[in-house]
């Protein structure tokens, strides 16, 4: 066989992989998308990953003339680097904690966003784009998956608790747009120098500074925005990274690139649209207008103050209750109580009480969050309910359980004007007959930093504790009610 | 790839264009439920990225180039398995309840008859 023809018969059957791939990628993700099929959804997409990342080692057989000396010693850099990042990223899905879940995703995105501007960075410093097109199609790439890089580090070093504050300065935005201008000055400025115009640097020069301003913008644009809209954050970024794939699959003439990196820049923009419509904010308000950023709101206007029960006592009342919702909350996820809590929640149903989840599309800190938790636990899926289906229903149940919920269930969303989350669609715990609320601490904000009247209501009654401490001591009550009776 | 296939701007933009719309109907019914696995799934798919990584350390021909390809296949690779890896750990937890959920719905009556 000649090498010509091997070169052919490796182009073909990379192409068809692509093919092939492509296709499994947007299947697997259409079968993600409903719960009965979800589980075979990921696997339908790992499939076609795998045909693909296999096919593209055969890239090995066209390679340029120049590179053919070093093929194999560049074959196996790459296989060095996918053993090694390959590996540590898999152990750390293995065995990170359900509650860093959104932390990991952001990090997951991140290498994405970092790997679609390294290749931009090979081409520019290659100098390889065939024309002013390419050119600046990569240079577009580039600049979107580098601020998906730093913007994903930040996200991450925010929700693991690195940063701790939301960083606000005065001229924030206007030193944001000045660092903007720089990037497309620069950026125009690489494409006049590769035309063989003038440059004030030389190429490589403008190419480092065009990844650094890029890089900074990332950052300055995410540090000053609050925790609690991190989720719309992440999927901005997820979506933008699949943006950069695209462009830099342009760049590479790869077809599969392309469309996988398209269709994920279309779904994550969708899914961004529907998390912000759930959190009553606007994409352009969570990135140009901060949580937290107004002081001025005041605790003034909340009367009365927080009357702490014992665990055993709201148990038993729940016991005798005919109706119970539960509003789940980032406090149950961090405790992990969530098996606890299922098993309360079968004592209860065993006395006949009706027990229904009411799921926040928010809660936790990431959309669907807490129905994952609960799904782990192995709450089947007609007890839980999401926003719209119940929240009529507060009014005519005898008890509310908030565990570890703060903010989507602050009254103020619905009533005051001046607080920072008014308008957020909540869940109205504080129109049941009676609510009990789980909480770590007395006195506590919630997430975005506001103080939840709700907790002075005269019908609201505050259990302390470590959420999984706490129901245990709820599941000893009704027990012992048990050993009582018998 | 490039001597067998060329995609100029227009077609790239008519794939783009294609592609998006995909993207955009796929997601479009999705229910809350499956909001964050999903942004996982999808942040596993746009991982393919690692497929240009491995296409240009292939055909890197200097120092500066191999290193920056060795980024590129390291961050895309963590990107693949991570994201596989964090998702089928978000859906395994749906397996245990393989009822579509309106279906559940219907027999909630029965459920508590049971209980």
């Amino acid at each position: 066989m000649t090498s010509d023809m091997l070169t052919t018969i490796s182009q073909v059957v990379t192409a068809v992989t692509g093919f092939v791939a492509a296709l499994l990628l947007m299947y697997g993700l259409k079968r993600m998308s409903s719960p009965a099929t979800a589980a075979s959804g990921i696997r339908v997409a790992g499939a076609g990953m795998l045909a693909a990342v296999i096919a593209s080692f055969l890239y090995f057989f066209s390679v340029g003339a120049d590179a053919k000396p070093l093929v194999f010693f560049n074959l196996g850099l790459a296989g060095l680097a996918m053993a090694i990042g390959g590996s540590i990223a898999w152990w750390s899905g293995k065995t990170v904690k359900m509650t860093a879940m959104p932390q990991m995703v952001a990090i997951y995105n991140g290498m994405g966003g970092g790997a679609a501007a390294s290749i931009a960075a090979v081409e520019l410093f290659g100098n390889r784009a065939d024309g002013r097109t390419q050119l600046i199609v990569t240079l577009f790439g580039a600049l979107i998956g580098a601020i998906s890089f730093s913007g994903s580090l930040i996200a991450w070093a925010k929700l693991q608790r690195v940063l701790k504050v939301p960083l606000q300065f005065a001229g924030q935005q206007i030193l944001n747009g000045a660092v903007m201008v720089a990037i497309l000055a620069v950026g125009a400025s690489i494409v006049v120098a590769v035309a063989g115009g003038p440059q004030f640097l030389p190429l490589p020069g403008l190419i480092c500074l065009f990844f650094g301003c890029a890089l900074a913008f990332g950052i300055l644009m995410t540090l000053p925005i609050g925790g609690a809209d991190m989720p719309v954050v992440i999927s901005i970024y997820n979506a933008a990274t699949g943006v950069a794939v695209g462009l830099e699959g342009y760049v590479l003439q790869n077809p599969a690139l392309m469309i996988a990196g398209m269709v994920v820049g279309a779904a994550g923009t969708l899914l961004t649209l529907l998390m912000a419509k759930a959190m009553n904010r606007s994409v352009f308000n969570v990135l140009f207008k901060h949580f937290g950023a107004s002081k001025k709101h005041k605790r003034g206007a909340i009367a009365g103050s927080e009357k702490p029960v014992q665990a055993s006592d709201a148990a038993i009342d729940m016991r005798y209750a005919k109706s119970v919702i539960i509003v789940p909350g980032y406090g149950l996820a961090v405790s992990q109580g969530q098996q606890k809590l299922y098993d309360f929640v079968k004592m209860l149903v065993a006395a006949k009480v009706s027990v229904k989840f009411a799921i926040h599309p928010v809660a936790g800190r990431m959309p669907g969050q807490m129905d994952v938790l609960l799904a782990e636990a192995g709450v089947p899926y007609d007890m839980i309910f999401q926003l719209a289906d119940i929240n009529d229903q507060f009014a005519t149940t005898d008890v509310a359980l908030v565990i570890g919920a703060n903010d989507v269930v602050n009254p103020a969303a619905r009533t005051d004007k001046s607080s920072p989350i008014y308008g957020m669609p909540i869940l109205n715990a504080d129109k049941a007959k009676k609510v009990y609320v789980v909480k770590r601490t007395p006195g506590g904000k919630g997430y975005s930093g506001v103080v939840n009247g709700l907790f002075y209501d005269p019908n609201c009654f505050m259990v302390y504790g470590d959420a999984s401490a706490v129901l245990g001591k709820m599941i000893e009550a009704v027990k012992g009610l048990g050993a009582a009776a018998a | 790839m490039d001597s067998n296939l060329t995609i100029n701007i227009f077609a790239g933009a008519y794939i783009f264009m294609l592609a998006a719309v995909a993207g955009w109907v796929i997601i479009g019914n999705v229910p809350a439920i499956l909001h964050t696995p999903l942004m996982s799934g999808s942040n596993f798919v746009h991982g393919i990225v690692v497929v240009g990584g491995i296409y240009v350390l292939l055909n890197a021909t200097n120092v500066l180039e191999q290193s920056v390809g060795f980024a590129a296949v390291l961050l895309g690779s963590g990107n693949v398995a991570g994201g596989y890896a964090v998702t089928v750990r978000m859906l395994e937890m749906f397996k245990s309840s393989d009822v579509k959920p309106h279906h559940a719905r219907h027999g909630r009556a029965a459920h508590h008859a049971k209980a």
